[in-house]
C-alpha cells in the first residue's frame, strides 16, 4: 500500500509539472504564439469570466468595489473608489489600474485574490495586455449576436467538398496542415449511417443491396430510405426524452407510476413527420394556446410537465409547484436557449447578463398553470397524471391522435399545460431563490440581453414561444443545430452543448455554425433536410482511421480530419442485439415495458409501509414485450434500469442536452452477462444452426450480422478456433447450463453442444468493441 | 503489468495522453489506474488548482464508512435527553419555543402539538457521561469512542430532499454525492474494487424509499458513481458468469475477445481499442476479488458474536456492518449505507424498538472491529439521518403510543475515528430538544468536517462544469475544529 501511495504522488509531481507546462498551450500556445489581433469574443472573455466577472461582472449584489469588467463603459471609467484612476485605459495597459492589479507582486493588491482559489497564468496576462494596447475593444459575446449567413470560404483541395460543410470543415483543416481521411469503406459506412439515422444496425438484406450497388446515387438512396423509416423518429426522440426529462415514474420519495408515455409517442411522431424545428417547439411551449388547439398540439405541451412531481405527504404544497416552475423555466433555458439561466434562480448571474429580476420575468410565463404542488394519491389512473390533465380516448387514437399506440380501452390520461384562465397568477422575485420569501413583483420578461420582447407579442407563453422562433434570437437555431451535430459528430461544434454563455466553450468552426442556422431557419426549420445535410457530407462520410500524425496534431479531433469514433448510446446497444439476432419487436410507442433486469432493485429501494405502490415490485414482462426497443425500457426514475445507466443513460432527473460517454468495467460486465445479450446470442445461434451451411459460414454470417461487415480472414480463423475449442471441451452439462437464458423458447432437437459452442462465439461478438461502436 | 497500466491510462486520457507520449511520460503512468482523473482536464474544465489523488494537507483519515440511518431516527429517543418534555407531557408546545418556524404538511394542520417525552429512560455511560436511551445497550458501552453531535440542523424538511442534501450538498439537481466527490478527489486504494460502494438494507420499521441519484457520480466522471453491492448470490450487478463456464473458460474467452480486438486496433489505431481490452481485464479481476471480500466464511466465531446473529444474513444491516468493515479494510475509499425504516410519525415506540434493535449491536461492533485491528484511526464512521424529530406527536398522544414529524431544526448524529476526538459530546439544544443554543453545526459543516478528515479543504475540491464551479458544500460550510482530535 505505502508502495503504491509513493507511485501516486511521485507520479502525480510529474504529471502536475508536465500540465503546468502545457495548459498555456491548451489556452493557446506559449507566449510567442499570440494572434496578431486580440479578439474580445476569443481570446480575452473567456479569461475575464472565468477569473474575474464573479465578482466585477453581471452580479450586482456581489459586485466588488463597484467595478464591472463585462461592460466597456464601466470598465473605462474613473474607478469609485479612487476617481483618479480606470480600470482599463484603452492603449495603455501601464495606467490600467487592473493590469498593475493583475501584475503586482504585492499579494494583497493581487488580483484575482490569492484566496479565491483562482489566478491567472502567464499567457493570459500577456493576452490582456495586448488587448489593452490594441486599444481594449469590446464585443458583444458572440452566441448572443444575431445569425448571419457567412460567405462560403475558399479551399485548396477543390475536389473534396460534396457539400457547403465542407468547404468550412476543409478550410480550418488546410490552416492547420491537415488532410481529410479517404472515405470510410462501404460496409463501416453503412453501418454508420444506418446508426445515426434509425439506431440499428443494417440489416442483411440491405448490407447486400447496398455493396451490390456501384451507382454514384447508392448512398444517397440509402439515406432516403433510413430517413423514411420510422425508425428515425424513435432514434431522433432518444435525445429529445433527454432533453425533456421524460420517464415513466414521478420522481421524489415514492416514485410511483405516470402515463406519460402518449407524450413520448407523438415525439417520435413529429420527427417522422418532420414537424418544422419552430413548430416542433412552439407546440410543446405553448400547444395549449394556440388558436383553435388541436388534441395533437395540447399531447405535445406534456414536454412541460415531465418535470418530477412529488407525491411525499406532508411536503409544503407551495415549495413545490416553485420548483415545478423553476424546473420549467430551467429547461426552457438549457434545453432551447443553451444558457444556464437556473443560475439566476437565487442571484443575478455570475457570469452572463442575465438579472434575477429576469430570471422570474421568464419564470412568470410558467407560472400561471392550473397546477398542484401535490395532489392526494390515492391510486389509480387518475394519480398517473396530475392536473392539468388531458384524457385520450379510443375514438381519438381512431382518429386524430392515431400515433398514440394505446393497448386496450383503459382510461389514459396525460399530464399536459393548461393556464388559468379566470386570474393570473403573480409573480414574485423569490430573495434567494427561497419559495415563500417574495420580493418585487415581476411582468412576464426575457433576458434583454438575448433579445427583447417584443410589445407585440402576447405576454403568454405562446408569445414566448415566437420570441424563441422569431429569426433573430441568436440562440434557438445555434442550439438545436449544435445538438443535431453532436449526434452525428459526438460533440457540438459548441463542445458545451448545455452552455453558450460566458463560460461556454467557443466554437470550434463558428462560421460554419451560423451558416447551418441560416440555411436552417430560410429553408423553414426543415430538420430532416438538416440531417441530410450532416450525413451526406463528406465530412461525415471519411473514415474513421486514427494515424499518429493526426493524433499528435489534433488528439481531441476538433478539426475532424477523420470520423470520429465513439461508442452507441445505451438504447441503441440493446437495439443492436436485439436486430442482429433476429428478436427486434419493432411496435412504435405505447407503455413502456420491463424486459429482465437483475432482481431485486425496485424491492431493495421502495418504501416500506402503505406506501409500495404499484412500482414496489419489478414485475417483469414477458414474450414480445422483453425485445422492444431499448427506448421503451421502463424508467422508474429513483431506480432507473441498470443496463442502460452503466451505460450512460439519463436518469430522466432533469433537462440533460448532452450524455458522457465512459468505459468502465461495469460495462464489460454487463455485455458478458446480462441475459439480454445472452439470450440474443442463443437464439441467433439457433437460427443458423437450422440453415444449410457450412460451420464457418455460420460464424461469418453471425460476425456480419452483429458487426455488420465481413469478417477478415483473421478474424475468421480467431473465431473459428474459438467455436472449435468450445466444441471440444463443451459437455452435454454444461451446454444445457449455458442455454439455459432468457425466456425465447430452444429449437426443438438442437445439438445442445453445437449450440452452445456457436453461442459463446456469438457472445464474444457482441463483446467486441466495434461492435457498439459507431467506426 | 506496467503496460496494463498504461492502457488504463490511456482510456481515461487516450487520445490527449498519446500526443503528449513523447515527452516521456508513458513510463510513469502508473497512478492513474487508481486515480482516474489524474489524466483528465483537472478539475473539470479547470487547467490549475485541485490535483485529484493529491490531498490538500496530510490526511487523518484514508477511509469512510457512513451508517446512514434512513428516513430520520429520533434525537429524543436516542442521544438527547430531555427530561422537561416528559415533565410537560401533553401539554401545548410554547410558541415561544415554535417561533413560527415551518411544520410540514402533516401536522400543520394539526388543532394542538402536545408535547411528549422519551417512552425509554436514558442514562449517563463513558468517561464522557453521555447520555444514551436504553434502545441503544450496545452503543451506550462504546460512548467513549464516539464524538456525538446533538445539534445538527439542516434546510430541509421532507425525505428525499434532505436525503440528498446530505449526500449531494443541494436539495435539487443531479449534483456528485459525497462518495463520489472522494472517489474523485482521492482515487481508490484498490484497482480491483470500486472507490465508492453503496449496501442496502431495511428496518422492520415503516420507512422511506432510496434512490440511486443518492450515489450518482453528477457530472462527474461514472467511474466514480456508487456501486451498489446487492444481497445474494451476485453482489454486483451482472458480476457472476453463467452457470457453465468455468473462471479458466472464461479466460480463455477473454483471450480470444482480446486478440479480434487487437485486428481491430491494428486497422483502426484507435486507443479506445485498447482501453477497452483493459475494462475487460478489470471486470475479470473484479470477478475474483468481490466474491472473496464479500466471503464472510473465514471471520471467526468471535466477529460473528460481535455483530449478532443477523450478520450471517445476507441484506440485514449487521451483514453489511460487517461486509463494511471488509470493504473499508480492502480500501474501498468510501462504504455507504443506508438503513431503512426510521419515519416514525406514528407508533414510534414500538417501531423505534425494533429498529434500535436493528442497529445498534452491529454499529458498535462495528466500532470496536476496527478498533482491535488497529483502523479505526484512519477510518471515518458516521452514524445518524436526514433529520431531527419533532418534540410534540403527531397525531393523537396516548399514555403509550405518539407519533414524531420531521424536524430540521435540531437533531443528532455521532462519528468515531478518523481523527475525530473520542468520547465528547458536541453541541447543545434547548429543554425542549428543539432550537440549537449551543454549537450549531450545519449539513455543510458536517460535510467541510468529513473531507478536512479525509485531507481535502472543501473549498477547494471544485469541479467545473457547465461553467460553474461546483463543490460538495456548494457556497459554505466551516470545518467544526472544535471536534478534531
Amino acid at each position: 500500500m505505502r508502495r503504491i501511495v509513493f507511485l501516486v504522488v511521485s507520479f502525480c509531481c510529474i504529471v502536475s509539472t508536465w500540465y503546468a507546462c502545457t495548459s498555456g498551450s491548451q489556452a493557446g500556445g506559449a507566449l510567442g504564439n499570440m494572434p496578431d489581433t486580440i479578439s474580445y469574443n476569443f481570446d480575452i472573455r473567456p479569461i475575464f469570466s472565468d477569473k474575474c466577472f464573479a465578482c466585477h461582472g453581471p452580479d450586482a449584489a456581489k459586485r466588488e468595489a463597484g467595478l464591472r469588467l463585462d461592460v466597456a463603459e464601466d470598465a473605462y471609467k474613473a474607478l469609485k473608489e479612487n476617481p483618479g484612476a480606470h480600470a482599463i485605459v484603452p492603449g495603455k495597459p501601464e495606467l490600467s489600474e487592473a493590469f498593475a492589479r493583475m501584475t503586482t507582486k504585492d499579494s494583497s493588491q493581487l488580483m484575482p485574490p490569492p484566496n479565491s482559489n483562482l489566478k491567472l497564468l502567464p499567457y493570459e496576462i500577456a493576452l490582456i495586455e495586448k488587448w489593452i494596447k490594441q486599444g481594449a475593444k469590446y464585443e458583444k459575446h458572440w452566441s448572443f449576436v444575431a445569425v448571419k449567413s457567412p460567405g462560403i470560404p475558399e479551399v485548396k483541395n477543390k475536389k473534396w467538398p460534396r457539400n457547403q460543410i465542407d468547404y468550412f470543415i476543409l478550410q480550418k483543416q488546410e490552416e492547420k496542415g491537415l488532410e481529410p481521411n479517404e472515405e470510410a469503406d462501404k460496409e463501416r459506412l453503412l453501418k454508420r449511417v444506418s446508426l445515426d439515422l434509425t439506431g440499428l444496425p443494417p440489416s442483411a438484406k440491405m448490407m447486400e443491396n447496398f455493396l451490390a450497388d456501384n451507382s454514384p446515387k447508392a448512398y444517397d438512396k440509402v439515406v432516403d430510405q433510413l430517413l423514411n423509416d420510422p425508425a428515425y423518429g424513435e432514434k431522433m426522440a432518444v435525445h429529445w426524452l433527454d432533453v425533456a426529462r421524460y420517464a415513466d415514474s414521478h420522481g421524489y420519495q415514492d416514485d410511483n407510476y405516470r402515463s406519460q408515455w402518449p407524450w413520448r409517442d407523438w415525439v417520435i411522431h413529429a420527427f417522422n413527420k418532420n414537424l418544422p424545428y419552430d413548430k416542433f417547439i412552439t407546440w410543446q411551449i405553448a400547444g395549449d394556446l394556440l388558436p383553435n388547439a388541436t388534441k395533437e398540439q395540447l399531447l405535445a405541451t406534456g414536454f412541460n410537465r415531465n418535470h418530477k412531481i412529488t407525491e411525499e405527504g406532508g411536503v409544503i404544497d407551495e415549495e413545490y409547484r416553485v420548483e415545478y416552475v423553476s424546473d420549467r423555466t430551467n429547461t426552457f433555458g438549457k434545453a432551447l436557449l443553451g444558457v444556464t439561466l437556473e443560475c439566476a434562480h437565487c442571484h443575478d448571474h455570475k457570469y452572463d447578463p442575465f438579472s434575477q429580476k429576469e430570471y422570474y420575468q421568464l419564470y412568470s410565463f410558467f407560472n400561471n398553470v392550473k397546477e398542484y404542488g401535490f395532489e392526494s394519491i390515492v391510486g389509480g389512473p387518475e394519480t398517473w397524471a396530475k392536473k392539468p390533465k388531458m384524457q385520450i380516448t379510443d375514438e381519438d387514437v381512431k382518429s386524430v391522435l392515431k400515433f398514440v399506440n394505446k393497448p386496450d380501452t383503459s382510461n389514459l390520461i396525460v399530464s399536459v399545460m393548461g393556464d388559468n384562465t379566470d386570474s393570473v397568477r403573480k409573480t414574485y422575485i423569490l430573495n434567494r431563490g427561497v419559495y415563500d420569501s417574495h420580493g418585487e413583483q415581476v411582468q412576464p420578461g426575457v433576458p434583454v440581453a438575448i433579445m427583447p420582447f417584443s410589445n407585440k407579442l402576447p405576454k403568454n407563453r405562446l408569445g414566448l414561444a415566437q420570441w424563441a422562433t422569431d429569426k433573430r434570437n441568436p440562440l434557438t437555431s445555434r442550439v438545436f443545430v449544435n445538438q443535431v451535430w453532436q449526434e452525428f459528430f459526438g460533440k457540438g461544434i459548441v463542445k458545451t452543448s448545455g452552455d453558450f454563455g460566458m463560460q461556454g466553450e467557443l466554437p470550434s468552426h463558428p462560421a460554419l455554425l451560423d451558416w447551418l442556422c441560416a440555411d436552417f431557419m430560410s429553408h423553414g426549420w426543415d430538420i430532416k433536410r438538416l440531417v441530410r445535410q450532416i450525413v451526406t457530407s463528406a465530412t461525415y462520410r471519411q473514415s474513421a482511421v486514427v494515424s499518429k500524425a493526426k493524433m499528435e496534431v489534433d488528439p481531441d479531433n476538433i478539426f475532424l480530419a477523420r470520423s470520429p469514433r465513439y461508442r452507441i448510446k445505451a438504447e441503441f446497444i440493446k437495439d443492436l442485439v436485439l436486430s442482429s439476432s433476429g428478436l427486434l419487436n419493432k411496435t412504435i410507442g405505447g407503455p413502456s415495458v420491463k424486459p429482465y433486469q437483475p432482481a431485486g432493485l425496485w424491492e431493495a429501494a421502495a418504501s416500506t409501509g402503505g406506501s409500495l405502490g404499484m412500482l414496489g415490485t419489478y414485475k417483469q414482462d414477458h414474450g414480445a414485450q422483453l425485445y422492444r426497443r431499448g427506448m421503451y425500457t421502463f424508467i422508474k426514475r429513483t431506480v432507473p434500469p441498470p443496463a442502460m445507466g452503466i451505460f450512460d443513460a439519463s436518469n430522466r432527473d432533469q433537462c440533460e442536452v448532452k450524455r458522457q460517454s465512459t468505459n468502465t468495467p461495469l460495462q464489460a460486465l454487463a455485455m458478458m452477462n446480462d441475459p439480454t445479450v445472452l439470450e440474443a446470442a442463443r437464439v441467433l445461434a439457433g437460427k443458423l444452426q437450422q440453415e444449410k451451411s457450412a460451420e464457418q459460414d455460420k460464424i461469418n454470417k453471425a460476425f456480419r450480422l452483429i458487426v455488420c461487415r465481413k469478417p477478415g480472414d483473421k478474424e475468421s480463423a480467431l473465431l473459428a478456433d474459438l467455436y472449435k475449442w468450445r466444441l471440444e471441451t463443451l459437455t452435454q452439462q454444461k451446454a444445457s447450463k449455458l442455454l439455459a437464458v432468457g425466456e425465447y423458447p430452444l429449437p426443438k432437437n438442437a445439438d445442445k453442444i453445437k449450440l452452445a459452442a456457436l453461442m459463446q462465439v456469438i457472445v464474444n461478438m457482441y463483446n467486441l468493441e466495434e461492435t457498439i461502436t459507431k467506426s | 503489468m506496467a503496460n496494463e497500466f498504461m492502457e488504463h491510462a490511456l482510456n481515461q486520457n487516450r487520445r490527449r495522453f498519446l500526443s503528449k507520449l513523447s515527452l516521456g511520460l508513458g513510463s510513469v503512468a502508473l497512478g492513474s489506474l487508481l486515480v482516474p482523473d489524474l489524466l483528465k482536464g483537472i478539475g473539470g474544465d479547470d487547467d490549475f488548482g485541485f490535483t485529484p489523488g493529491i490531498p490538500h494537507f496530510a490526511p487523518k483519515a484514508q477511509r469512510v464508512i457512513y451508517l446512514f440511518q434512513n428516513g430520520a431516527p429520533s434525537q429524543l429517543e436516542s442521544f438527547d435527553y430531555k427530561p422537561k418534555l416528559r415533565e410537560m407531557w401533553g401539554q401545548e408546545l410554547p410558541a415561544s419555543v415554535r417561533m413560527g418556524q415551518r411544520l410540514t404538511g402533516m401536522t400543520s394542520g394539526q388543532a394542538s402539538f402536545p408535547l411528549v417525552g422519551s417512552f425509554v429512560d436514558f442514562k449517563q455511560y463513558g468517561q464522557s457521561g453521555a447520555w444514551v436511551s436504553d434502545l441503544f445497550p450496545y452503543t451506550s458501552k462504546i460512548v467513549d469512542d464516539l464524538c456525538i453531535v446533538k445539534s445538527m440542523y439542516t434546510e430541509a424538511i421532507n425525505h428525499d430532499p434532505a436525503l440528498t442534501f446530505f449526500q449531494t450538498g443541494a436539495q435539487q439537481g443531479n449534483r456528485p454525492s459525497m462518495g463520489a466527490w472522494l472517489s474523485y478527489g482521492l482515487g481508490s486504494e484498490n484497482k480491483n474494487l470500486p472507490a465508492f460502494t453503496v449496501l442496502l438494507s431495511r428496518g422492520k420499521g415503516v420507512g422511506q424509499g432510496v434512490y440511486s441519484k443518492l450515489w450518482t457520480n453528477g457530472f462527474l466522471d461514472s467511474i466514480h458513481q456508487g456501486v451498489q453491492f446487492s444481497k445474494g448470490e451476485e453482489p454486483v450487478l451482472y458480476l457472476n458468469d453463467q452457470d457453465g463456464l468455468s473462471k479458466a473458460e472464461r479466460r480463455k474467452m477473454l483471450d480470444n475477445l482480446a486478440e479480434v480486438n487487437q485486428l481491430s486496433y491494428q486497422e483502426m489505431g484507435d486507443p479506445e481499442i485498447n482501453a477497452k481490452i483493459q475494462q475487460y481485464e478489470m471486470a475479470y479481476r473484479m470477478q475474483t476479488a468481490i466474491p472473496e471480500v464479500t466471503d464472510i466464511s473465514k471471520e471467526s466465531d468471535d466477529i460473528i458474536k460481535m455483530y449478532g446473529p443477523d450478520c450471517l444474513v445476507p441484506g440485514t444491516y449487521a451483514a453489511n456492518c460487517l461486509l463494511a468493515r471488509k470493504l473499508s479494510e480492502n480500501g474501498v475509499r468510501f462504504v455507504q449505507l443506508y438503513h431503512q425504516g426510521w419515519d416514525q410519525h406514528g407508533n414510534l415506540p414500538g417501531d423505534m424498538r425494533k429498529q434500535a434493535l436493528d442497529v445498534d449491536q452491529a454499529s458498535a461492533a462495528l466500532i470496536t472491529d476496527l478498533k482491535q485491528r488497529g483502523l479505526l484511526d484512519e477510518t471515518l464512521v458516521i452514524w445518524g439521518g436526514e433529520f431531527g424529530r419533532t418534540n410534540y406527536s403527531q397525531g393523537a398522544l396516548t399514555k403509550d403510543n405518539y407519533g414524531r414529524d420531521h424536524h430540521p431544526r435540531c437533531f443528532s448524529i455521532w462519528m468515531a475515528g478518523g481523527g475525530i476526538k473520542p468520547g465528547i459530546v458536541y453541541g447543545e439544544s434547548d429543554d425542549f430538544g428543539y432550537n440549537i443554543v449551543k454549537n450549531p453545526v450545519h449539513v455543510h459543516d458536517f460535510q467541510a468536517t468529513v473531507l478536512n478528515q479525509l485531507g481535502l479543504d472543501h473549498e477547494k475540491l471544485i469541479y467545473k462544469h457547465l461553467g460553474r464551479r461546483y463543490r460538495l458544500t456548494d457556497v459554505s460550510g466551516k470545518v467544526v475544529k472544535d471536534i478534531l482530535a
